[in-house]
């Protein structure tokens, strides 16, 4: 398959990358490739040109500051995958990279053009919006950061506005009483989420959960908080029963028209069995807390 | 659009002007004639035209030429050095890892990828570091038994 003719730009820095997308309005960054190559394949995608911000490498790293590990746009889901920090705390983050596609697809796709394309079966979606992620965004008007529930704005759809490029995801980190962990569903041969939980508990020194976060992914447009379940998880002791049953609520989450579904799962499937995948994230993210 | 490519594919370096569009699949392939790594499915799924970047497995049919500009490239081709062939093509040959082949160059390539991460895998993480690798021959167990007759080679196993 042969892409449509484009012109290329490839971008030595983030200064450069912005002017290049001001110059060329129809432009689209090209980060790893893994989603736009394809769809340029496929003639989904035309644009007049691209601007590869692939070699930046300020844009490649994963560092702790005063409370928040920042994660470079550029970073590929296998260095998420086996970062100490990551798995050490924001573990399911970690989880959720090491469980993308394939080993040679994790080596050159990366967390931004993860989230930037908004693939509604991506994982790294769900986790960070789990995990409170703040978004930065560059270029156009000048910095901003934005929160998750504000980023995701629906199918493929984020707040990356035209001209604007992502730069960083800051993820705050947590303490040794939270446990965080992300269950997927995967597509047998795609390997994409046909469902995605993730899940994070902070619990106090008797063992009581004190805060939930549980977001679901893969199933519906953009990642949704399931807040019934987080609320009837809270004050237990996130034992067995206490997980089931607060699972048992994942429903209300995507009591919607917008539960999508396919030929291989279909809408009323994928939501009746969304709850086992929560029950699943709910118990490993309990398993690691303290 | 013309870009100057310049790529080092096993140890030679080629210099091309090339179009944007152009897969690094298509530039190793059909302008270098390079015919040993394959295009199967030409979707990202099958594994067939994976190759090493600087190092690192990637998969050529979802990557640019332009990507690898300056980089340096690696195929089946390379693999061999002065000495004949490498450990993962003795034992792919040894434990009839391959029937038509076509899979084998991507495979080999996949299964470099994983000693390179995991000098000594279990059978279970050679199933998993192979599955971005399609057979539609072997059935996959003499591929796991060449992987993991290729690993005790090279640590100096038993095997
Ligand atoms: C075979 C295969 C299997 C896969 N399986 C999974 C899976 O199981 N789970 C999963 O989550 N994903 C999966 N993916 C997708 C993969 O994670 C992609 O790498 C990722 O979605 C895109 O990242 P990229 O760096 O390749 O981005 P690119 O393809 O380069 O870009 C994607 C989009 O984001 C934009 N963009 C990229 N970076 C930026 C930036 N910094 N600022 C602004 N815009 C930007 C681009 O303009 C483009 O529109 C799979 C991909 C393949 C090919
Ligand atoms: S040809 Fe590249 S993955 Fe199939
Ligand atoms: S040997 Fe024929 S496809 Fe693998």
């Amino acid at each position: 398959m042969f892409a449509p003719q484009f012109d290329y730009y490839r971008a030595s820095s983030v200064a450069e990358a912005a002017a290049l997308l001001a110059e060329h309005p129809e432009a689209k960054v090209l980060a790893g490739g893994h989603s736009l190559i394809p769809l340029l394949k496929l003639r989904l995608a035309a644009p007049s040109a691209l601007v590869d911000i692939g070699r930046i490498d300020s844009l490649r790293s994963i560092l702790e500051e005063s409370g928040t590990i920042e994660i470079g746009a550029l970073t590929t889901h296998a260095e998420l995958a086996s970062s100490e920090l990551l798995r050490s705390r924001a573990t399911a983050l970690a989880e959720a990279a090491g469980m993308i596609g394939d080993p040679a697809v994790r080596n050159r796709g990366t967390i931004g053009g993860n989230v930037a394309h908004a693939d509604p079966a991506s994982d790294l979606p769900a986790v960070l919006a789990c995990l409170g992620a703040e978004f930065r965004v560059t270029g156009g008007d000048g910095d901003r950061s934005v929160r998750a529930s504000d980023f995701f704005e629906g199918l493929m759809s984020t707040a990356i506005g035209e001209g604007e490029i992502l730069t960083s995801i800051g993820v705050p980190t947590v303490d040794s009483a939270c446990g965080s962990a992300y269950a997927k569903f995967a597509h047998p041969a795609s390997r994409y989420a046909v469902i995605g939980a993730a899940a994070a508990l902070v619990v106090d020194e008797d063992g009581s959960c004190t805060c939930a976060s549980v977001t679901l992914g893969g199933l519906v447009p953009a990642p949704v908080r399931a807040t019934a379940v987080e609320e009837a998880l809270v004050g237990t002791r996130l034992d067995a029963a206490a997980i089931a049953s607060a699972s048992g609520l994942t429903g209300e989450a995507l009591d919607t028209d917008d539960v999508l579904g396919d030929v291989y799962a279909s809408a009323e499937y994928r939501r009746s069995v969304a709850q086992v995948w929560v029950q699943r994230a709910l118990s490993s993210a309990a398993a690691r807390c303290g | 659009m013309r870009v100057p490519v310049s790529i080092t594919i096993n140890g030679r370096q080629y210099s091309r002007d090339v179009e944007p569009r152009l897969l690094l699949v298509h530039l190793i392939r059909d302008v270098l004639g390079l015919t040993g790594t394959k295009v199967g499915c030409d979707t990202s799924q099958c594994g067939s035209c994976t190759v090493l970047i600087d190092g690192v497995a990637a998969k050529s049919c979802t990557c640019l030429a332009v990507q690898a500009d300056g980089l340096s490239v690696t195929t089946i081709e390379g693999l061999a050095g002065d000495d004949g062939l490498h450990p993962l093509q003795e034992s792919f040959w040894n434990k009839h890892g391959l029937q038509c082949g076509y899979c084998t160059p991507g495979m080999i390539m996949a299964s470099h990828e994983l000693l390179r991460c995991n000098p000594d895998p279990s059978d279970d993480e050679i199933r998993h570091g192979l599955e971005g690798n399609f057979c539609r021959c072997t059935g996959y167990q003499n591929i796991v038994r060449a992987v993991r007759d290729a690993a005790g080679s090279a640590t100096g196993g038993a095997q």
